[in-house]
């Protein structure tokens, strides 16, 4: 981080997922496709090789009929910290072409650096990256829809969710044009945030207290973020990969699903 | 950088609001545009219902828009029916060589075979296809089937009016799902998961009752599996308990009700009530062999709906596009009359019918005259079905059996009847048999693809049109979907062809369509309307409230009909519609459902929605089928394998799906997949699931009433 430039305070921008809300629509991933000028091909059936930076994953309870239950996990690039910027995926990145950036706590992936050895992929617990098998193809026509401020990606690289880093930039680029070095919290937010139709997707940044993210999870910085308000919880907690994309539930076996626990062995981010 | 990469072109950002119809919850949208390209649609803020959100295809609406299903030109069949061979040709011949058609058939007396066919029967594009089709001489104007029709049926009968059904979910606090998919596309959809927030918030609670495990199921408070089709039964089960208990409102049911007790008619004959036949017929017990319901469960769900404060109940199946019994939609609408739920605060509304078409009558000439004193093809409205407006379900097999063929010309126009309608097989070839079939389509569908000519709308997000309040509504609306980008291609504003269709015509046709153009019609149409439209992409009447219950009713007591002459069944237990098939022969029951992430009605899935199914919904080209674990072992099936998957109406190859989540000996298709191979994103995947199911006709009203089909499942 950069102090001379003036940010008062390093920002740890992060995501609340609340899976009691989600119902599974796929609004998210769409908005993300959409957004981020994902690539489509004629059959998307094969699951390893769809990319899909948000992906909405569909866990049961294993229970019989009729006790049966599911849950929609919508999981993006978890943004992990790990210990003072170590993510499993910018560790072993021999390209530099993915950093964990201590300004945004953002998990960047520099495109045309990366030159497909897939060591990231291998790292990253949490199947968020993804490869280009092929070099994308748009149906004649089809171009036009293409955003500018995303790049499109070619064949042999990998890429991720970037919690729409474009969106960061634009909104400084804005907050600067008026004179601020700071930006509100609805200023910033990604695009699958934004299309939740039941709000199930809070963003923002973990570090401010008066952000709902931070609100919504209290987020202990002693120890690595781990969540402190009840019912929250991150993907394989102890792993120590420290995500910043936390997840609530009020059902016990929604929480236990998010990491592997042994039979007895009690739940984090149970009720206290 | 790459050159085989696109690199997109940067330029000035703007934003144009519009309203998608993409979907029929009409989601109002915001598209993002980098100097005239579209790059981006999100939700419109403030939009009723949607407000700031869409749904799944809504949001990927540029792949239709840019994509290669969008039509180019006019388009005139070469090949056979459905084998996609076109010929360019000119909107002037397209057009001419329509009216010559049209005047043959008005020369030879039968102008009442001109038939068409719409997605919905509100707003200025169907009021003009309505009012060609008056003109020229033909009753044979069709809506395609949804909950509406039963709803408006149910309207008629119970409080005497003509009106959309309107529901005041966000107020509601206890919400009675009879399978409606309330997070599955039901409805307005956006307008549902807001309402969901709404309940969320107001710590309503929601308890769906359905044979599986839908998204909406496992998002309520309660799913209450239920055996298939017998919504309606538990609907009586738990009026009875509320009867029975005394938990009625006791002010509505006395003072504003008709039927609910015994009376005695004009014949002097006395006839059961609501009250008689429920107490008779509908103990929970009773209910419970059929339902498979607890009737704990029964009773403990009447106790609570009943003592709600805002109760709500709701019904038509999963996303509502088709109709369903009559007599379970009228037992769920006794259910929110008892608890006075009609016209009250988070109840059920009759909302009046859109009414800012106020065109002049035109005038007929002999020809229209005679033609139009036809009766339906559909049979609508004659004696044997004097309810229903529209019965496009029965058209398949009027013209299949007809000698002389009843439908010479048919439009088609916002609707896919060739993929929505049941029995598929049954509906192609009825349209093998039409001479003459128009679509209007803007994007390659099931039904453009059956066509002789088709005659490309400017795509969604390349015109204007209204778009009056979606299904569910409570307050009257009108919405403006306006062009995001001029057209692209050689396209036209069906309107416009309309009135090019009229032009040619001539004659009294002409007269009745003064316009010079489509634009000057809507905007004379909407009069002081268009400017705020035109401002705010919407209009709303927030005031509107429905009439209080002294005034509501214009039944012929003028109170809410608990107890219809139409379908009073003198006091006997109304059982479930039948569905096709003998169960000897067909162990299991096929039953389609709805997911937000498949269009499954006039619009096709984009590739990034297809891109969003799960693997155990659709691999590769192949369907899977949703079956009870325990019956997928009874029937030697394991997770994946490939099955033949029998109905009276054929045999298809589908992969197995075990599912706990589903009520045992069922088989569930999801809808939405199967579509003619006119894309490779999108066309040719899996299997459309009204291949396998028919038709079956409810008794009383005419309408589609199937909720299944007899079906048996055997390893391939």
């Amino acid at each position: 981080m950069n102090k001379s430039r003036g940010q008062s305070q390093p920002k740890k921008y992060g995501m609340v997922i609340d899976l009691d809300k989600c119902t599974g629509c796929g609004s998210c991933m769409v908005a993300c496709m959409a957004e981020n000028n994902v690539p489509f091909k004629k059959d998307e059936t094969n699951k390893r090789d769809s990319i899909t930076w948000m992906k909405v994953y569909r866990l049961t309870n294993g229970k019989p009929f009729p006790d049966h239950d599911i849950c929609y996990l919508p999981r993006p690039c978890m943004h992990c910290e790990g210990h003072n910027g170590h993510s499993p995926c910018v560790s072993v990145c021999p390209a530099t072409a993915t950093d964990y950036s201590n300004e945004t706590g953002i998990v960047s992936q520099i495109y045309t650096r990366c030159f497909g050895c897939r060591y990231c992929m291998a790292a990253c617990p949490y199947h968020a990256r993804y490869f280009n098998w092929w070099d994308p193809v748009w149906p004649a026509g089809m171009e036009e829809m293409l955003s500018p401020d995303v790049s499109v990606r070619m064949r042999g690289i990998v890429e991720k969710c970037s919690f729409c880093f474009h969106r960061y930039q634009r909104a400084m680029d804005k907050a600067h044009l008026e004179g601020r070095r700071d930006l509100e919290e609805a200023e910033y937010q990604t695009s699958c945030t934004q299309a939740c139709p039941v709000g199930a997707i809070t963003f923002g940044d973990l570090n401010n207290p008066e952000h709902k993210v931070h609100q919504l999870v209290k987020p202990d910085n002693a120890h690595s973020g781990r969540p402190q308000a009840p019912n929250a919880f991150r993907l394989l907690e102890r792993l120590g990969t420290n995500p910043k994309v936390y997840y609530l539930s009020d059902r016990e076996w929604v929480r236990r699903a998010g990491d592997n626990y042994l039979k007895g062995e009690g739940t984090i981010g149970a009720k206290h | 950088m790459w050159p085989w990469t696109p690199v997109p072109q940067d330029g000035d950002v703007n934003y144009v609001n519009s309203v998608s119809t993409l979907c029929p919850g009409g989601c109002g949208i915001s598209v993002r545009k980098v100097d005239d390209r579209a790059v981006k649609i999100e939700g419109m803020k403030g939009y009723p219902g949607s407000d700031g959100k869409a749904c799944v295809h809504c949001l990927s609406g540029l792949q239709a828009l840019y994509g290669p299903t969008a039509v180019a030109s006019p388009l005139k069949r070469v090949g056979e029916r459905g084998e996609g061979k076109w010929r360019r040709i000119s909107w002037d011949d397209a057009v001419s060589e329509i009216a010559s058609k049209l005047d043959e058939l008005r020369e030879k007396g039968r102008p009442q075979t001109l038939a068409c066919i719409t997605g919905s029967d509100r707003g200025t594009v169907p009021e003009l296809f309505k009012r060609f089709l008056k003109v020229y001489g033909s009753p044979n104007f069709m809506r395609a089937p949804g909950f509406e029709d039963t709803y408006e049926i149910v309207l008629k009968l119970m409080q005497g009016v003509d009106a959309a059904i309107g529901f005041d979910l966000e107020n509601a606090d206890y919400l009675l799902s009879f399978g409606s998919g309330i997070l599955d596309g039901w409805g307005s959809s956006v307008r549902m998961f807001q309402a969901r927030t709404a309940w969320n918030d107001n710590k309503a609670v929601v308890v769906q009752v359905e044979p599986r495990l839908s998204n909406s199921a496992a998002c309520a408070d309660r799913w209450i599996p239920i055996e298939v089709g017998t919504e309606g039964i538990l609907a009586l089960g738990i009026a009875h308990v509320i009867i029975k208990e005394n938990l009625y409102k006791k002010d509505f049911v006395e003072k504003y009700s008709f039927g609910f007790e015994d009376w005695v008619g004009k014949d002097g004959k006395k006839h059961d009530g609501f009250k008689t036949m429920v107490l008779k017929h509908y103990a929970p017990n009773a209910v419970a062999r059929l339902t498979r319901v607890d009737p704990d469960v029964v009773v403990e769900t009447a106790r609570a709906f009943a003592k709600a404060k805002s109760p709500l109940a709701i019904c038509g199946r999963g996303r509502g596009d088709t109709p369903s019994p009559l007599h379970e939609f009228m037992a769920v609408h006794a259910l929110n009359a008892l608890v006075g739920g009609i016209h009250r605060k988070g109840g059920v509304w009759a909302v009046p019918l859109p009414d800012y078409v106020n065109w002049p009558e035109p005038k007929l000439d002999a020809a229209a005259e005679k033609g139009l004193a036809a009766l339906r093809t559909d049979g609508a409205g004659t004696d044997r079905y004097p309810l229903a407006k529209y019965l496009p379900t029965r058209l398949a097999e009027v013209v299949n059996t007809a000698q002389d063929i009843p439908v010479e010309v048919l439009f088609v126009s916002g609707a896919n009847p060739c993929y929505t309608l049941p029995d598929t097989q049954a509906v192609k070839a009825a349209f093998s048999r039409i001479p003459l079939i128009v679509s209007f389509a803007s994007n390659m569908d099931d039904t453009a693809m059956m066509a002789d000519l088709i005659l490309p709308n400017h795509g969604h997000l390349e015109r204007y049109e209204d778009v009056p309040a979606p299904a569910g509504m409570n307050t009257p609306m009108i919405g403006l979907c306006r062009p995001v980008v001029s057209p692209r291609r050689d396209t036209r504003h069906t309107g416009d062809v309309l009135l090019m269709l009229a032009k040619s015509l001539g004659g009294a046709v002409a007269d009745a369509f003064p316009w010079e153009s489509y634009q000057a019609c809507l905007e004379q149409t909407l009069g002081k309307n268009w400017q705020p439209l035109l401002d705010n992409g919407f209009i709303r009447n927030t005031a509107y409230r429905p009439p209080a219950w002294q005034d509501a009713f214009r039944t012929p007591s003028g109170k809410f009909a608990f107890m219809s002459d139409a379908c009073a069944n003198d006091g006997k237990a109304v059982p479930a519609v039948a569905i096709e098939g003998k169960p000897e022969e067909y162990p299991l029951t096929l039953i389609p459902y709805d997911s937000m992430r498949l269009a499954a009605g006039p619009a096709v899935s984009s590739p990034f929605a297809i891109k969003t199914v799960d693997d155990t919904v659709l691999k590769g080209t192949d369907i899977f089928v949703e079956v009870n674990t325990k019956t997928g072992g009874k029937c030697g099936l394991e997770e994946g394998v490939f099955a033949h998957l029998s109905t009276p109406k054929g045999t298809v190859k589908v992969r197995v799906h075990l599912s706990d989540g589903i009520i045992p000996d069922v088989v569930a298709m999801p809808r939405g997949l199967g579509h003619a191979e006119f894309d490779e994103y999108v066309g040719g995947k899996g299997i459309n699931v009204n291949e396998l199911i028919g038709p079956v006709e409810d008794p009383v009203t005419g309408l589609n009433a199937a909720w299944g089909i007899r079906a048996n499942l055997t390893i391939a």
